[in-house]
């Protein structure tokens, strides 16, 4: 590799409180190259890239352009040395135009005239071959229409330097190669790109050189003609990590909830559920695996009923009079009357879950303020409720009378799952309950989850470290971009088994075959 | 036809309190800030406008200084509103309705306060303006109405929906008041976008109020009617949908409405009850909650308010 | 870590930092020290003005607003007045939505409550008049009101624009009414000689009684039944209410139905009362006051109390400072503006703490000074 350096980051790291989201990372880039970022969710990838971006600025370490150390306190700085960042997502202002947009907040001399800034960035445009009206306004745009304003805009500011942040998460796959071929020529342009990705078969067809990361620590840069999947995969997740969670094995199971044929759109009609089927069963905890925004988030809250899918079935097999619920298109209070028992840990704790603004007693309220006919609550159950799960979870806290936010993320959390739990559900799901818990924590979560599954309870766990999947569930069930690839016996898969289905943008050859497998 | 064109050219004159007090918040509105305080700023206005002709008075200075000074101590009047305004609600992150609320009662009052003490002799100044009036009116005729700051509102209407619509810093400015975090990122600097924005409005809102006293009345009485004009102004942003060029349109729209009761009869040949009066003073409120409604249902975008109208921007720490 | 070797370079010199918490001593402290330097100025204004001296000038605030037992009685008939709406405002504030139409829902309150004593005064018995009245003002109250939160609720229509444009139609409808009312044309409505409310002890203790009655109520309200528990979470968390089952829309209608009613109760007391008659200033800018005073008092209708006295003292007190200077009766207005400023000003510091630079270190005492 003989092609001059572009730039150069020395023993970089950067740090939040305590945590450390990048530590001493070197990474070279040369001019007219394409080097993917790989690594899993939190591995500090977009907190690497968003310091060259100007969107962070590092603890340690030294950023060096063309040879010339650097200071990128903002993205103007950054954008005053040729980098632009495209994120994933878009800082867009809906109500302009494509070309508004572009324009907004470039310095010039010259005279603004939106029709000179059209032509330009027509001329941009068909340099790379991009398809865009420059005149269309962004709130009547596809995603990949935006994505395509956002690099251009990035363009238009004469980078040289391109960062992008998972492009292919809102693309299809037509798209995505689309977007690849555009990628190819900017190279010819001479032009550096970082792609940020986790998707092993885009790395390999994309770029030129891999840099992994893992846990905030740069593992490696390879040559991308000179490896392959499984070896990425394995410098991707490391080596196992014995945890030593308590697996009972499970009893008495029984199908609880069966999803059949699910699917979903977002606003903008993009699929983010594409035929999910899956059944959950009592006295199991299901673990449910994927990247970030594959669709978890919609599965869990369109069985919650917060959101209503557009295809398929929610079944429920009712343990107490064998009767079956079709539970799509209910909301949550015409779930519960039907005699469901189901709860629900969402992802956003404070801006979902609990109200952070509210003291315990308060959230522990919200699942049951309605009992009863009289017009007032009742606040003496609750509390007792409150003190519960304070003692019992061991939730750190002034009182019962003090407001959720203040507590720490894993005592926010414990009180959470406690209500949930108070709930004797017999459904329960929970998305990335462990997210940001310290180790005591998260293991208090994981032996409440498991002593729930012993009650005969269906478990459904969204999770992200691949290490606790394993050997928490009894099955796990792996998305990616909306569909199920594979549902694997949580026994005797491996963490490269899941990582690799994880990043699988098609369906699995035969998914059918993978379920029997898994069963 | 001329009882129609008597009718047109009360309505126009009128109409422009309107438009400076409309064109002054739609620029404010445009950068996020819902400005409740703009019947408070043009009755300043007014009143820093005449304080300044009660300190002139006397002196030997040409009219057609007294009359750019006195518009320059309104519009210096307005923008100190703003900038109160803009403080409280840019930096300080008060809540605008509230903070709006607090400077109407505030300007009303301060109004009242200063206009009682002034020496109603200044206010002879008042009718020496007579000479910048449309250049072939006597006063027998409604042309009589039509002062030179009526052109001012119209052009300051036509610079704020070109300076909005065709250049860079218009173009920032809505960004800022559709979505700051974007407008932040690219490195547009917010605040200052909102307190210049605020500023420069609340001093044209300021205008209405001199323009109100001084020009269209010709009374110092005029200044207890201007807070009721004010709020008319504030639907009318409403009305034009945040559009400085249909606001000229709208205001003379509005100032037809208001002067309904005592031209239609008429004008139409028909005797109205007494009691209609006050139904067609009504009417502008009811037209503006109409084209409310309508907008909201529509859902066409360019019609919606500001997107980020009435949220405190606070970036968070990085 | 904490100092990277160039970080000096365009650093800010502070940054604003959101409060965790702050102790109920220390925010209080800086209310009263922005109060304080409001009353300063004030004081510091009325010298430039009227020549009094400072002392002057706080003295006959104070003696202006409880200096008698008649000004006691009038300071308190006005807070009484002023809470009512207060109160009425509240649950919409809670909801986070910005209901400022109470000066219209009150003053079609007022309106209905004299068109029934009008229409049907001589022909019934006062007692039952008045509980037409009352019923009417509360119904008129609940109508003005729901229609923004109709239109919120389904097309989410902007309800602060909608609720101020509705205060005028009810303006004019007073107007309308009153043309109709004065056969005279004179447009100005003489005492009603029926549908008063009974004198009680004095003639403005009723009055008073109600709404202290009325403010425990609407706290009950508001902490104590499902419908308030219900208002605070939509106002919290929209996405909190959807993830538990609770309409938003259903409760954004009920409360502003609510509200509106309350708003025509006070709309009753004014013309029950005290004025037995209306004007399209009957309410006289109160609604737009009242929403302030909520403010002030953090949506709390206990503490509503002592907000309302406080603008209330304030106006009364420096009404007696123009009477007694022979200035302009607007000056109450001034001074009520600028402690306002003062007062709202001051918020920001003790919902936010300045963090300077150079005290990173020991950000935790964090001086939130002026």
């Amino acid at each position: 590799m003989n092609k001059p350096v572009a730039l150069e980051m020395k023993k970089v790291s950067k740090y939040f409180g305590t945590l450390a989201a990048n530590k001493d990372v070197d990474l070279t880039v040369y001019r007219g190259e394409i080097l993917a970022i790989l690594g899993e969710n939190g591995c500090g990838k977009t907190t690497l890239m968003n310091m060259i971006a100007g969107i962070y600025y590092p603890d340690h370490g030294t950023i060096a352009v063309d040879g010339q150390e650097v200071v990128i306190r903002s993205p103007k700085d950054a954008f005053r040395h040729g980098i632009g960042m495209i994120h994933q997502h878009f800082k867009l202002v809906d109500l302009f135009t494509a070309a508004e947009n572009i324009v907004l907040g470039v310095d010039s001399e010259e005279k603004f005239n939106i029709r000179d800034v059209n032509r330009r960035v027509q001329e941009i445009a068909d340099k790379y071959g991009f398809r865009i009206d420059p005149k269309k306004k962004i709130y009547e745009m596809s995603v990949s229409e935006k994505q395509t304003v956002e690099i251009l805009k990035v363009l238009y500011r004469g980078a040289d330097i391109l960062i992008l942040d998972e492009p292919s998460a809102v693309l299809t796959p037509q798209e995505t190669d689309k977007l690849f071929d555009i990628l190819r020529r900017m190279r010819a342009d001479g032009k550096s790109i970082l792609i940020i990705t986790h998707k092993l078969h885009e790395v390999l067809s994309i770029s030129d050189r891999v840099a992994v990361l893992r846990k905030g620590e740069h593992v490696a840069t390879v040559e991308t003609a000179q490896t392959n999947e499984s070896q990425l995969t394995e410098m991707m997740v490391g080596k196992k990590v014995e945890l030593n969670i308590d697996r009972p094995e499970p009893k008495n199971v029984t199908d609880r909830l069966e999803i059949k044929h699910l699917s979903m759109t977002d606003a903008e009609g993009v699929k983010i559920l594409d035929d999910v089927s899956f059944t959950a069963r009592s006295g199991e905890i299901l673990g449910i695996a994927g990247i970030a925004g594959s669709g978890q988030k919609e599965l869990l809250e369109s069985i919650a009923g917060l959101c209503h899918p557009i295809e398929g079935e929610i079944l429920y097999h009712n343990p107490k009079n064998d009767t079956t619920e079709n539970l799509r298109d209910k909301d949550p209070v015409a779930i519960r009357e039907l005699g469901v028992r189901l709860s629900f840990v969402p992802e956003d704790r404070l801006g979902m879950g609990l109200v952070g603004n509210m003291d315990l007693v308060d959230n522990m309220m919200l699942r049951s303020y309605r009992k009863g006919h009289s017009m007032f609550v009742d606040r003496k159950k609750p509390g007792d409720l409150a003190k519960k799960i304070v003692e019992e979870l061991e939730v750190s806290t002034p009182s019962t009378h003090t407001p959720v936010r203040r507590l720490s993320g894993g005592n926010v959390q414990k009180v959470l799952v406690g209500r949930e739990i108070a709930a004797a559900p017999t459904v329960l799901m929970a998305a990335y309950p462990v997210r940001g818990l310290d180790i005591n924590s998260s293991y208090t979560i994981y032996g409440l989850l498991t002593k729930q599954k012993e009650q005969g309870v269906s478990v459904i766990f969204v999770g992200e470290d691949l290490d606790v999947l394993v050997e928490l569930c009894d099955r796990i069930l792996v998305i990616c971009g909306g569909r199920v690839t594979g549902i694997l016996d949580g026994r005797k898969t491996t963490k490269e088994e899941i990582g690799l289905l994880m990043t699988k943008a098609e369906r699995a050859d035969a998914p059918e075959l993978t379920e029997k497998e898994g069963n | 036809m001329n009882m129609f064109l008597d009718y047109l050219l009360t309505a126009i004159p009128l109409g422009m309190t309107f438009l400076f007090g409309c064109t002054g918040e739609i620029l404010t509105e445009k950068s996020g800030h819902l400005n409740l305080g703009i019947p408070g700023i043009m009755c300043m206005g007014g009143a820093c406008g005449c304080l300044a002709l009660h300190v002139m008075y006397g002196s030997a200075l040409p009219p057609f200084l007294i009359l750019i000074l006195a518009v320059l101590a309104a519009f210096a009047g307005g923008v100190l509103m703003g900038m109160i305004y803009s403080f409280l609600t840019v930096s300080l992150k008060a809540n605008q309705n509230v903070t709006g609320l607090a400077m109407t009662t505030f300007g009303v009052g301060t109004t009242k306060f200063i206009m009682s003490s002034l020496a109603t002799e200044a206010m002879s100044y008042l009718y020496a303006l007579d000479y910048f009036r449309f250049p072939f009116a006597d006063s027998s005729t409604s042309l009589k109405y039509c002062g030179v700051l009526m052109y001012v509102a119209i052009l300051i209407a036509l610079a704020a929906s070109f300076v909005l619509s065709r250049t860079k810093v218009g173009l920032h400015l809505r960004a800022v008041g559709e979505n700051p975090a974007t407008a932040d990122a690219v490195g547009i600097n917010v605040t200052l976008y909102k307190y210049v924005a605020t500023g420069i409005g609340s001093g044209i809102a300021a205008l209405g109020g001199l323009y109100y006293i001084m020009d269209y009345s010709g009374s110092y009485e005029a200044y207890k009617s201007i807070e009721a004009l004010g709020w008319l102004a504030v639907a009318l942003v409403i009305f034009t949908l945040w559009r400085p060029h249909i606001s000229i349109i709208g205001s003379i729209l509005f100032g037809m409405l208001y002067l309904a009761g005592s031209h239609l009869p008429t004008l139409l040949g028909i005797r109205l009850d007494m009691s209609a009066t006050p139904l067609l003073q009504m009417l502008p409120y009811v037209v503006t909650i109409v084209v409310l409604i309508v907008t909201s249902v529509s859902k066409k975008r360019e019609n919606q308010p500001p997107a980020a109208l009435g949220l405190p921007y606070f970036r968070e720490e990085r | 870590m904490k100092k990277p070797n160039n970080t000096s370079l365009h650093e800010p010199a502070f940054h604003i930092v959101k409060r965790d918490t702050i102790p109920l001593g220390k925010a209080m402290l800086i209310r009263v020290a922005a109060v304080a330097a409001a009353l300063l100025l004030c004081s510091v204004l009325s010298v430039l003005l009227i020549n009094a001296n400072p002392f002057e000038f706080i003295e006959t605030l104070i003696d202006g607003a409880v200096g008698s037992a008649r000004r006691l009685w009038k300071l308190a008939k006005d807070s009484a007045v002023l809470l009512c709406i207060s109160l009425a405002v509240t649950p919409a504030f809670r909801m986070r939505f910005w209901n400022i139409g109470a000066e219209g829902q009150t003053l079609i309150g007022a309106l209905a409550a004299v068109a029934v004593a009008f229409y049907l005064g001589g022909s019934l018995p006062n007692t039952v008049l008045l509980v037409l009245m009352l019923l009417a003002a509360v119904l008129a109250g609940a109508v003005w009101g729901c229609i923004p939160a109709i239109f919120k609720a389904l097309w989410k229509t902007n309800e602060t624009l909608f609720t101020l444009m509705m205060n005028y139609v009810a303006t004019g409808l007073v107007s309308f009414f009153l043309v109709i009312w004065t056969p005279s044309g004179s447009s100005v409505l003489g005492a009603l000689s029926v549908g008063h409310l009974p004198i009680v002890f004095h003639e403005y203790f009723l009055l008073i009684a109600i709404t202290l009655i009325l403010t425990f109520v609407v706290h009950i309200y508001l902490s104590r039944t499902k419908q308030g528990y219900e208002i605070s979470v939509v106002g919290e968390s929209e996405n909190t209410a959807r993830y538990i089952g609770i309409g938003v829309g259903k409760v954004i209608i009920r409360t502003m139905i609510v509200s509106g009613a309350i708003c025509g109760l006070a709309g009753f007391l004014i013309v029950g009362a005290l004025d037995h008659s209306i004007t399209t200033t009957t309410v006289g800018g109160l609604g737009f006051t009242a929403i302030m005073a909520s403010w002030l008092a953090k949506f709390n209708p206990i503490v509503m109390i002592g907000s309302s006295a406080f603008i209330t003292f304030l106006d009364q007190g420096s009404a007696q400072i123009s009477t007694n200077f022979n200035i302009d009766s607007s000056f109450p207005d001034m001074v009520v503006g600028i402690v306002l400023f003062f007062i709202i000003g001051c918020e920001f510091f003790i919902s936010y703490r300045l963090k300077f630079r150079d005290s990173d270190q020991n950000a935790k005492k964090g001086g939130a000074g002026k």
